[in-house]
């Protein structure tokens, strides 16, 4: 997404080394996206559907 | 010592003789206080044996702090992935790691270098076009662990 797009940069955190993070983001399994601090995506979904979710609130 | 088998460094040379643009990872680290930068730095450091395509430049988080926000580095160790074709401007791919990329973060990484360096996204169409609707900046995070 983010090499599609100049908008949008993509993080790929590794939860168990920042615990303030999974904390913060309510990180209880994975993977887990957080989409603009609000959105939040649980598990893997296909392509199409993962894409609607993140851009539910655009 | 290297941290891939034989058998896994063959698989990774044959996939990344596929990449036609050369990859600058930043790799942002600090001295004290990150016990997960020396292993990183262990992974990364197979990377360039494997392709002459891809380089890795650290960057001292402490003493680049203008060049860590430039790239939205709030902590280490983290990765930012550059697509450099020479031109003396590398494109940023806004692909970022935060935290050691091993096990299954290793595989991602794999991924994106190969995408960063040229190969197709997989996006379809349909979501390309619905991509476009991003026009202004948008943040993903993605929470892996690494087994």
């Amino acid at each position: 997404m983010a090499f599609a797009n100049e908008h949008i940069t993509a993080y790929a955190v590794e939860a168990t080394e920042f615990p303030d993070l999974v904390r913060r983001y309510r990180v209880s399994g994975v993977p887990k996206t957080v989409v603009d601090e609000t959105v939040e995506i649980l598990g893997a979904l296909p392509q199409d559907a993962f894409i609607d979710q993140a851009l539910q609130n655009r | 010592m290297g941290l891939l088998s034989p058998a896994d460094q063959e698989t990774l040379r044959e996939s990344f003789a596929e990449m036609t643009s050369n990859v600058r990872v930043l790799f942002f680290s600090q001295t004290l206080d990150c016990e997960s930068c020396l292993p990183t730095r262990q992974i990364l450091d197979e990377l360039p044996l494997l392709s002459d395509k891809i380089a890795i430049e650290e960057i001292n988080f402490i003493l680049e702090k203008e060049k860590a926000a430039q790239y939205g580095v709030d902590r280490v160790p983290a990765l930012a992935l550059l697509a450099d074709n020479g031109d003396g401007t590398p494109h940023d791919s806004r692909i970022r790691f935060l935290g050691a990329p091993s096990g299954y973060e290793f595989i991602s990484l794999v991924q994106a270098l190969l995408l960063v360096g040229g190969r197709p996204s997989g996006l379809t169409d349909e979501s390309r076009q619905k991509l476009e609707a991003v026009t202004t900046p948008m943040t993903v995070q993605v929470f892996t662990t690494p087994t």
